[in-house]
């Protein structure tokens, strides 16, 4: 059957794209496999060691410093960050409140920002007598007025850094949500004499289910690859004792500075699997909710 | 208006206490939000010589304790003037459209083919595209650097900005914009009337999904205007240093003088808020298009 355009029409609108792609992702992704299998010494040697770079990474304490360090921080980001962005999408959703695009353009603004400009400010406000411990001490006499958090709250510091950065970015998935939840559905839920608390677990969150998961999903994606934030903030290093080390970092770190491009290999896609085995669970808890 | 069906006094305080609570939340978050964007202001603005005196703006004796005279704008003026800041602005300027358009253009192509037509090959590309959603970047750095030696790519924006152009996630993005927003009947009316394939996606589908097509121009846009590590790892040449490569270089060649630096990140945050005040609309509501129906 012809659906009554030419065979070749599809390929003329794909082939940029699958071109870049191929020599520019496919490509480097299988060569990355290659170099992960390898010892490289430097550019030039290199010789084959099959599953050594990753038997090495199981017993390597760094690796897994990495490792925990940034789950720490996709943690703060997926239980600190996104309840406060829905938060926030709920108050701007209340049908009571003006000037919701003002609101909403404030919030977004730190988006705006590159993350290297947002590293070197919050750099600023993070020192001993920067703006963070004015403030902290302000409301809270009993607060240390010269607090070293780059050195004793490095984790800590950059989820506060990426929470001002990204907070409104996910409140605009959060509001389209919730703009797209019945009313019908809240209103017959008002009806029965639902509290707000019973309204907001059995109508809003199977309602926005779906973008909720998804943004959960993006969330992991993201903090789980953070480099630049901590990289610039802790002057490219992984701060004092490493406390600040993460994933992205250790594997910059072992490819571009120590040339072990094998074992940086190794370590990508370790990450590659892990942020896999989410997006297979999202896939699962996005679909659940669609069908009931 | 359906809570003025029972006008009572009881309903009308507890409708008053609602606002006081809702309003002073929203505002107490916009404060916290905006405050780092004051600090910055007041950075830029502060002689280096006093910038650690005060966290904002300097004391003095003007209106408000505030010593206004102080302020000036010697950091913009030496950003320009000493430290040649025209240069990486124009660099990133050229590097954040080309690519940015480039890459919504290829990314709408395919994701609007991948929506609606049957072709050999489509599965793949589009399990490809999903798998490569997930694919850290960094895994990427040292293979694709290789590939740009053997190209002869190093140290050009040709370099940066052709890798840049298979954006997967933008693929994703407007194959479920075109699922949503073009309705296939259009497509068959318009070939009916002998309308070429090629024209169809230009005066049909793109003005259907425009939202997207503003929403990712403004992310690639962003991203690479913003980009740092790509350009670190590809560019030498100081000349060719894009924005947030070169003001980052600031950082600490005469001990770090941050009021340049505050100043040079208010200059890089003027184009792109231009841009999301024009792209808005589009942005906002481009963007979550892809997520509320996944």
């Amino acid at each position: 059957m012809n659906s009554g355009y030419p065979k070749w029409a599809p390929y003329v609108f794909v082939t940029p794209f699958v071109a870049v792609f191929a020599v520019f992702m496919a490509y480097p992704m299988l060569y990355s496999v290659v170099l992960s299998l390898q010892q490289t010494f430097g550019p030039k040697r290199s010789q084959f060691v099959f599953l050594d770079n990753f038997s090495y990474l199981l017993t390597d304490p760094l690796f897994w410093k990495a490792m925990w360090n940034t789950f720490v921080f996709a943690a703060g980001s997926v239980f600190i960050q996104l309840p406060l962005s829905l938060g926030l999408a709920m108050l701007l959703n209340h049908p009571k409140v003006r000037g919701r695009i003002f609101f909403r353009l404030i919030f977004f603004a730190p988006a705006l920002v590159g993350t290297v400009f947002i590293a070197i400010m919050f750099g600023l406000m993070f020192s001993r007598d920067g703006l963070i411990n004015f403030t902290f001490h302000g409301l809270f006499a009993g607060f240390d007025p010269e607090f070293p958090w780059l050195e004793r709250f490095v984790m800590g510091s950059l989820i506060l850094a990426a929470l001002w950065q990204f907070v409104g970015f996910n409140m605009i998935y959060f509001l389209a949500a919730l703009q797209n939840v019945s009313k019908d559905l809240t209103e017959a839920a008002m009806v029965d004499g639902a509290g707000p608390w019973p309204r907001f677990l059995n109508v809003t969150i199977p309602a926005i289910r779906p973008v909720a998961s998804f943004v959960v999903l993006l969330s992991l994606i993201g903090s789980f690859q953070l480099f630049e934030l901590a990289w610039v903030l802790l002057n490219n290093s992984g701060g004092p004792n490493d406390q600040g080390l993460t994933v992205v970092m250790y594997l910059y770190q072992s490819g571009f500075i120590n040339g072990k491009l094998g074992y940086a290999s190794a370590i990508g896609w370790v990450l590659a699997v892990l942020l896999m085995c989410f997006a297979l669970i999202q896939h699962r808890v996005g679909r659940a909710g669609e069908e009931s | 208006m359906t809570t003025m069906k029972h006008p009572g006094s009881k309903k009308k305080a507890r409708t008053a206490g609602l606002y006081i609570v809702l309003y002073a939340a929203l505002i107490f978050c916009a404060m916290i939000t905006l405050v780092p964007f004051a600090y910055l202001l007041c950075a830029s603005l502060k002689p280096s010589e006093i910038f650690f005196d005060n966290l904002f703006l300097p004391s003095g004796d003007g209106l408000f304790g505030v010593g206004w005279d102080k302020l000036n704008l010697d950091h913009f003026y030496r950003l320009f003037a000493q430290e040649g800041f025209a240069r990486p602005i124009l660099n990133s300027t050229f590097f954040a459209s080309v690519s940015g358009v480039l890459a919504t253009l290829f990314a709408a192509m395919s994701g609007y083919a991948l929506a609606k037509y049957r072709f050999w090959g489509r599965e793949t590309i589009t399990k490809l595209v999903l798998a490569a959603l997930v694919v850290p970047g960094a895994l990427l750095f040292a293979p694709v650097y290789q590939q740009l030696y053997w190209f002869g790519m190093l140290d050009s924006y040709s370099g940066l900005i052709i890798p840049a152009l298979a954006p997967a996630f933008g693929v994703y993005l407007f194959r479920q914009a075109t699922i949503n927003s073009v309705p296939t009947e259009l497509l068959e009316s318009a070939r009916i009337d002998g309308c070429g394939e090629i024209k169809i996606f230009f005066t049909f589908v793109l003005p259907l999904i425009r939202p997207m097509m503003g929403a990712f121009l403004l992310l690639t846009f962003l991203g690479s205007w913003n980009n740092f590590i790509g350009a670190q790892i590809v560019l030498q040449t100081p000349e060719k240093m894009p924005l947030a490569v070169a003001i980052n270089q600031l950082r600490g060649v005469y001990g770090t003088d941050y009021g340049l630096i505050m100043a040079g990140t208010v200059v890089s945050i003027l184009p792109v808020l231009g841009l999301f005040l024009l792209l808005q609309k589009e942005f906002l509501s481009g963007l979550t298009a892809g997520a509320v129906k996944g």
